[in-house]
C-alpha cells in the first residue's frame, strides 16, 4: 500500500513547486538560483487576498498569516512599540501600513514578508487610514495632537494638520480617523469635542471643514460601509455624534441621546472600539460605554430599536460579513468571553470562553471563519462561525489586532 | 462566685470589643499607609500586578507607559507625585476623566506596591 500512497504525494509536491515558479524560469538551474536568492518565497506567484497580519504587541512584531490553510507564513520585526497597533492595506493588497503606539509608521511587503520602511512620525499615535485613491496614508496622533499625511509610496510627509482648538493654541488628541469618499479623511478631537473633514483631493491645497460642539470626549468613530455616515462615540456624555456626509449643511446631530439617562455609568476599564463592521443590514450594533449592553440602532432613522444585555462592557461588536451574527468581546475583567448574537432575533446564538485577554476578532472576507486573538494565552484561535468549533490555534506572543487584506477594498477600514 | 466574675468579665469584654471594633478600624486606617510599604504582595501576585499594569493600565497609558489616552506613567513623569497620591488615584480613579477606580480588583497594599513600582521606574 505504501508505494501507492507515496507516489501521488511526490507528484503533488512537484506540481506545487511548478506552480510557484514563474513560467519563464522553469529551467532547473534558474529554479535553484531563485530558491537561494529568495528564501522567503518572494518569487512565488501568489495572490494576497488570503493574507493578513497578527500584531504581537509585546515583542513589536507581526506574524504574516494566510487564511486558506490557516497557517503562519513568517514573522516581521523592527516595527517599534505595537501596543494598540492597527493597520490598513494598499489597494493591491500587497503592502500593510502599520500604525504603532510610539508614533511609528511601517510599510510591510506581505509577499516578501519584510519591512520596507519604518519612520517615527510622532511621539504617540492611535491609528490611521488610507485614502480612497490609495496614494495617501494618514495617521492620527495624540502627541503632537493632530493628523499627519504621508505618500503611500515613499512615506514622505505630504501634510501636517495640527488639531488646534480654543484660543490658547492647545492641540487635541485625535481619534476616529477614517477615509471617506472624495479622497477625504474624517477624524475627531478628544479634548475639543470636534469633528474635522480634511479634503485631500488636491494635497497642495487641503480643505479643512470643522464641526464644533459635537459632544464631550469623542473616544472613537466609524464610517458606515457605504461611506455616508460618520459616527463618533462619546465618553464624556451619553449618545453618539452623527455626521451625514451627504448633507454636511445639516451639521453633526446627537443620536441615542438618553441611552443611559438616570443610571450610573460603571467604571470603564477599556475604551470600546467603533468600526464599520458593526453595521449589519439595516441595523447597527454599537457598544454602550460603561454599560453591559449592546445598543441596536436602525440605520434609516438612527433611533434605538433595542438593547442586548451582555456579560460585560463590550469592546468590539463585529458583524459577520453576511450580517447574520454579531460577535462581542469585553473589557477587563470580563475579557475571557465572547458572545454571539443573532441580528434578527437579538437572541444569543452561542458563547465562547477562549481564555483571558480576548482582544480582537477578524472575520475572513466571506465570514465562514473568524480569527480571535487571546492575549494572555499567547494564542490565536480560528473558529468556524457556523459550528463554533475551533478549527486552528496558532501560538503568538501577546497577540492583539488581526488584520486581513480584504480590508483593502472597504471604505473606512 | 468565681463563675459570676467570669460572666461579668465576659460581658465587659463583649462591650469593650464592640467599642474596640470601632477603634481598630481607625487604628487600621492610621497604620495602613506605613504598613503598605513593608507589606509586599506575594511573588505570584506581584507577577499578576505587573501583568495588569503593562496590559490593562497599558490600554490607556501605553504598553511602555509612555502615555496614550491617559498621561505617561514613567518615573520621570511622576517626580512631583507622592506615592500616596498615586495609590489613591489607582484605587479611586479620577472623577471627570477616563481613569476608573481599580478598588474592586486591588487591596490598599497592592495599590501602594504598584505606586512604589511606578515611582521607582517600571519593571
Amino acid at each position: 500500500m505504501k508505494p501507492l500512497t507515496s507516489a501521488p504525494n511526490t507528484q503533488h509536491q512537484t506540481d506545487h513547486l511548478r506552480l510557484n515558479v514563474p513560467r519563464c524560469c522553469t529551467g532547473g538551474l534558474v529554479l535553484a538560483a531563485l530558491v537561494t536568492l529568495l528564501p522567503m518565497g518572494a518569487a512565488a506567484e501568489r495572490g494576497t487576498g488570503d493574507l493578513g497580519i497578527v500584531v504581537e504587541r509585546a515583542a513589536g512584531t507581526l506574524q504574516l498569516i494566510e487564511t486558506s490553510g490557516n497557517t503562519v507564513l513568517g514573522r516581521i520585526e523592527g516595527l517599534g512599540d505595537l501596543s494598540h497597533a492597527s493597520a490598513v492595506f494598499s489597494r493591491d493588497g500587497r503592502y500593510a501600513f502599520v500604525f504603532g503606539r510610539d508614533g511609528g509608521l511601517s510599510k510591510v511587503d506581505l509577499l516578501a514578508s519584510r519591512l520596507v520602511k519604518h519612520i517615527k512620525q510622532a511621539g504617540n499615535s492611535i491609528g490611521g487610514a488610507i485614502s480612497q485613491d490609495g496614494r495617501l496614508v494618514a495617521v492620527s496622533n495624540y502627541e503632537p495632537g493632530g493628523v499627519r499625511v504621508f505618500g503611500a509610496e515613499t512615506l514622505d510627509l505630504v501634510a501636517d494638520i495640527p488639531a488646534l482648538y480654543g484660543t490658547e493654541g492647545k492641540t487635541s488628541k485625535v481619534i476616529g480617523l477614517v477615509d471617506a469618499p472624495g479622497n477625504r479623511f474624517v477624524f475627531s478631537l478628544w479634548d475639543a469635542g470636534e469633528t474635522w473633514i480634511a479634503d485631500m483631493s488636491d494635497p497642495s491645497r487641503i480643505g479643512i471643514q470643522k464641526f464644533t460642539g459635537i459632544g464631550r470626549n469623542p473616544y472613537d468613530a466609524l464610517i458606515t460601509p457605504d461611506g455616508r455616515y460618520y459616527i463618533a462615540g462619546l465618553f464624556g456624555e451619553d449618545g453618539l455624534a452623527l455626521l451625514d456626509l451627504w448633507h454636511l449643511e445639516a451639521g453633526v446631530r446627537r443620536i441615542l441621546p438618553g441611552y443611559g439617562k438616570g443610571e450610573e455609568k460603571l467604571p470603564v476599564y477599556k475604551m470600546p472600539h467603533l468600526e464599520g463592521w458593526a453595521v449589519a443590514g439595516r441595523r447597527a450594533f454599537l457598544p454602550a460605554v460603561g454599560r453591559h449592553e449592546v445598543l441596536v440602532v436602525a440605520t434609516d432613522s438612527w433611533t434605538e430599536i433595542g438593547r442586548i444585555p451582555v456579560k460585560g462592557q463590550p469592546v468590539f461588536v463585529m458583524a459577520r460579513p453576511d450580517g447574520r451574527q454579531v460577535w462581542v468581546n469585553f473589557a477587563f475583567p470580563d475579557n475571557q468571553h465572547i458572545q454571539i448574537f443573532d441580528t434578527k432575533t437579538l437572541a444569543q446564538v452561542h458563547a465562547l470562553e477562549p481564555g483571558p485577554g480576548v482582544l480582537h476578532m477578524e472575520f475572513e472576507p466571506r465570514g465562514e471563519e473568524v480569527w480571535v486573538s487571546v492575549r494572555d494565552a499567547d494564542r490565536v484561535d480560528v473558529y468556524d462561525t457556523a459550528t463554533f468549533e475551533r478549527k486552528a490555534n496558532l501560538p503568538a506572543g501577546k497577540p492583539s489586532g488581526i488584520f486581513l487584506t480584504a480590508r483593502a477594498h472597504r471604505i473606512g477600514l | 462566685m468565681i463563675r459570676c466574675v467570669r460572666y461579668a468579665a465576659r460581658i465587659v469584654a463583649l462591650v469593650a470589643s464592640g467599642l474596640a471594633v470601632l477603634s481598630i478600624v481607625s487604628l487600621v486606617a492610621l497604620t495602613a499607609a506605613p504598613a503598605a510599604a513593608s507589606m509586599e504582595p506575594s511573588a505570584e501576585r506581584r507577577a499578576e500586578l505587573v501583568h495588569l499594569l503593562t496590559q490593562d493600565c497599558g490600554s490607556c497609558h501605553g504598553l511602555t507607559l509612555a502615555g496614550g489616552l491617559g498621561p505617561p506613567l514613567q518615573a520621570q513623569a511622576l517626580v512631583d507625585k507622592p506615592v500616596e497620591y498615586l495609590a489613591a488615584m489607582i484605587l479611586y480613579g479620577r472623577p471627570g476623566t477616563a481613569m476608573p477606580p481599580w478598588r474592586p480588583f486591588l487591596s490598599d497594599e497592592e495599590a501602594a506596591w504598584l505606586a512604589h513600582l511606578l515611582k521607582r521606574g517600571t519593571p
